[in-house]
């Protein structure tokens, strides 16, 4: 995909009208058609959008507050084979998020004061907002717990040794200096033990397949742990790309007894059930449609490993009822020789900023998720938990997403705004089509 | 060809695994073996696949799959070359699929693969325009273990529906189990699989099999016996117990073949250790069919051949 479309945060503030449009801001609760104007990045009332001003019209499309995507890998520093702050946040804008959280795995780690303000320094003039997660633990080797005040007061939003969990042995005292930070921990819940050398999660799919099985207790354990930790220091814990429907219940209990815990699901484990890795490509709510010559397809590796078809729909219903807070994608791109090896020794991940949309689109339209839940999920409740105000408002910066819920896409190259396209996605024709993203106030992307 | 058998239905270019083979299109391999055999002497097949080239990339070590396809591929006349894995690029870190893709410029046509990664034949049909025939994958499947295993059986018994064969060993990481169980039950048998907890964990959950707790459960009534070779220079042994446990509990011998029905035929697909998976006297005895398996590997390996380059 060429760079035509895309806009900065550095771009002047855009001035237009979307007439007809069905407004959605969970926000405030609101869901009607109306006309909504912006004027120098302000949402304003319609009738004082000068009448030279851009026109969209809206009928049939859909206006939310814009994106927030609280796990994407951006590769910055390090990896530009495999993506940039350029190419990732035009992806971002492409599939209508205004923020996304860049994850500190990079080479080297964001796990000083110093690397937060570099990596900002570098998305001033991206296609979104980019904010940073720190490293919990220095080098994130999971031995010492890195400067978190300091890349705290440089600006980081939360912390994570995301890639791994944080060993027992660190995790009580990066929790007891987070507790007066009130910066969130996202875990990346995972026991290395009981994972073992898994591929995928254990069950029928590994067993026919001969994948060396990832037991579910290798997350419920860290889950569990991460709970009591949090309980009795108090600090504020979001974890991270859940796949597990026990995970998501001892989240319920949490959250009833009072602990801080917020956590998402990423949109493939939500609809791609591990039957994927055997050929198959209906989703989770759907009779499974297999292709054996798709198996062992190396897109479909990704940690945790797709998850059951049962805890699929389990955190579905989860997105649905609140229990999950958002959506996140795990955007993790790789080029094409990290995953044109056999699935063991594939780099596991998926790109997932410009699918996310429409993946919970698919959701909506099978009655399996309500329009409502999906927008929260994606746009006001991460942003909440990373300290951002979301709202479509007169008076407020314009932040927001228009797209066409009805218009279909087929998922291809030359589709794909990030540098890699690591999806089992490429070839599918899926709902939504993003026609405006603005961030900021600016045009980060336009039909 | 003059040794054609009224054709049916084949319309694989790859054999990656046998599951998604029908009935008919596996026993049209089996017959097709059968014709291959009777028709040796005459060598009628001998120019069948002389415009192909067979490249044999075997990523792990094997003697008897190596060489079986080797001699098929030769006894059909194809033109044929050995990868030598370890004195190659592939040796030097080149990836698998660039190494095919080296392979098929260089006039390859089929490419019989052995790799240590389940899948990796899967990746190597979908990336390289290569007939792949797949000669084991990680603990995943191979295929033409299975045909053999399954013309092996066939000779012994007639038609296998309603035919019962224990499984014993480790099941759980032996692509040979898997890929019999696919074969086999597709052909109307059951399979029953046995061995130390770890070892049969997951396969209760796999239609048409069924996991017996103990050795004498396992052989009770078998119409037929397979023991799986104990990878014990892998380790394989460490999570369940010691080879010396294994051997009390899961060895075959001649008493413990005796609760198996008389005359049983014993599978083994090689190499043996003779005294861990089963007695030397019951490998080298008239039950045992372990060399007529070897036989059939070069017969059923030159039905494969055939088929998947279309000439059959």
């Amino acid at each position: 995909m060429n760079e035509a479309g895309f806009g900065r945060l550095t771009d002047p503030p855009a001035s237009l009208l979307v007439a007809g449009a069905r407004v959605l801001d969970p926000a405030h609760g609101t869901d009607e058609v109306r006309d909504l104007g912006v004027v120098d990045g302000v949402v304003v009332d319609a009738a004082d959008v000068p009448a030279d001003a851009s026109r969209i019209d809206g009928h049939g499309l859909i206006v939310a507050p814009g994106f927030c995507d609280l796990h994407a890998h951006l590769r910055e520093p390090g990896d530009s084979a495999a993506e940039t702050v350029a190419s990732g946040t035009r992806a971002a804008a492409h599939g209508g998020f205004t923020t996304v959280c860049a994850m500190p795995n990079t080479d080297p780690p964001i796990d000083e004061p110093r690397r937060v303000e570099d990596l900002l320094a570098a998305s001033r003039d991206a296609a979104c907002r980019v904010r940073v997660i720190g490293s919990v633990t220095v080098g994130r080797s999971g031995t010492m717990v890195a400067d978190l005040a300091g890349m705290a007061a440089a600006g980081a939003v939360g912390f994570s040794d995301d890639g791994s969990a944080v060993p027992a042995n660190g995790i009580g005292e990066a929790l007891r200096s987070l507790a007066t930070l009130d910066r969130p921990m996202f875990e990346h819940a995972e026991d290395p033990g009981l994972a073992a050398a898994g591929e995928l999660r254990a069950g029928a799919t590994a067993s026919t397949l001969g994948l060396a099985g990832w037991p579910a207790e290798a997350e419920i354990t860290v889950v569990e742990r991460d709970l009591a930790l949090a309980a009795e220091t108090g600090a504020r814990i979001h974890l991270t790309h859940l796949s597990c429907a026990r995970s998501l219940e001892a989240v319920r209990r949490a959250k009833a007894d009072g602990v801080r815990v917020t956590c998402d699901v990423t949109p493939h484990h939500l609809a791609m059930p591990e039957t994927w890795v055997a050929g198959d490509r209906a989703f989770a709510w759907e009779s499974p449609r297999v292709d054996a010559s798709l198996a062992f397809d190396p897109s479909c590796r990704v940690n945790p490993p797709l998850t059951t078809r049962e805890d699929a729909m389990a955190l579905l219903a989860c997105v649905a009822d609140g229990t999950v807070d958002a959506i996140a994608t795990d955007h993790a791109p790789h080029p094409s020789e990290r995953k044109l090896v056999p699935f063991d020794a594939a780099a596991p991940g998926l790109i997932g900023l410009e699918t996310a949309l429409s993946i919970g689109l698919v959701a909506v339209e099978a009655g399996v998720l309500p329009m409502a839940a999906l927008i929260a999920a994606l746009s006001t409740r991460p942003a909440a938990i990373i300290g951002e105000a979301r709202g479509i408002r007169v008076g407020a910066t314009a932040d927001l997403v228009v797209f066409d819920t009805a218009a279909r896409w087929r998922v291809d190259r030359s589709m794909i705004a990030s540098a890699s396209t690591n999806t089992p996605l490429l070839g599918m024709t899926l709902p939504g089509v993003v026609r405006l993203t603005i961030a900021n106030g600016r045009v980060t992307y336009r039909a | 060809m003059t040794v054609g058998a009224p054709a049916r239905a084949w319309t694989h270019r790859h054999l990656l695994d046998v599951d998604t083979l029908s009935r008919p299109e596996i026993e049209r391999v089996l017959d097709l073996a059968d014709e291959m055999r009777e028709a040796r002497e005459t060598r009628a097949y001998r120019s069948l696949l002389d415009l192909e080239t067979v490249a044999l990339a075997f990523y792990e070590a094997s003697t008897r799959t190596r060489v079986s396809f080797e001699l098929a591929a030769k006894a059909l006349g194809a033109t044929v070359v050995d990868l030598a894995v370890e004195r190659s690029s592939a040796g030097k870190g080149e990836s698998l699929v660039d190494t095919l893709r080296t392979l098929r410029r260089v006039g390859a046509t089929i490419v019989v693969l052995r790799h240590a990664s389940a899948g990796a034949p899967y990746l190597a049909a979908r990336e390289t325009d290569l007939s792949i025939v797949n000669g084991g994958d990680g603990t995943h499947a191979h295929p033409t273990q299975a045909l053999l295993d399954a013309l092996t059986l066939r000779e012994e018994l007639g038609l296998l529906d309603g035919r019962l064969l224990a499984i014993v060993g480790d099941v759980a990481h032996s692509r040979v189990a898997r890929s019999n169980i696919h074969a086999l039950t597709t052909l109307g048998a059951r399979v029953r699989v046995a061995g130390p907890p770890a070892w049969v964990a997951g396969f209760e959950q796999w239609a048409g099999v069924e996991v017996a707790s103990s050795l004498p459960a396992a052989l009770e009534g078998a119409d037929a016996v397979m023991t799986l070779r104990v990878q014990s220079e892998r380790g394989a042994v460490d999570g369940v117990g010691s080879l010396a446990a294994y051997v009390r509990d899961w060895r075959l011998d001649e008493e413990r073949m005796s609760l198996a029905k008389p005359g049983a035929p014993i599978l083994h697909p090689g190499p043996t250790n003779e005294g861990v998976e089963l007695t030397a006297a019951l490998a080298n005895g008239p039950r045992s069919r372990i060399g007529r398996q070897v036989e059939h590997g070069v017969t059923v390996r030159m039905a494969v051949l055939a088929l998947v380059a279309g000439v059959a």
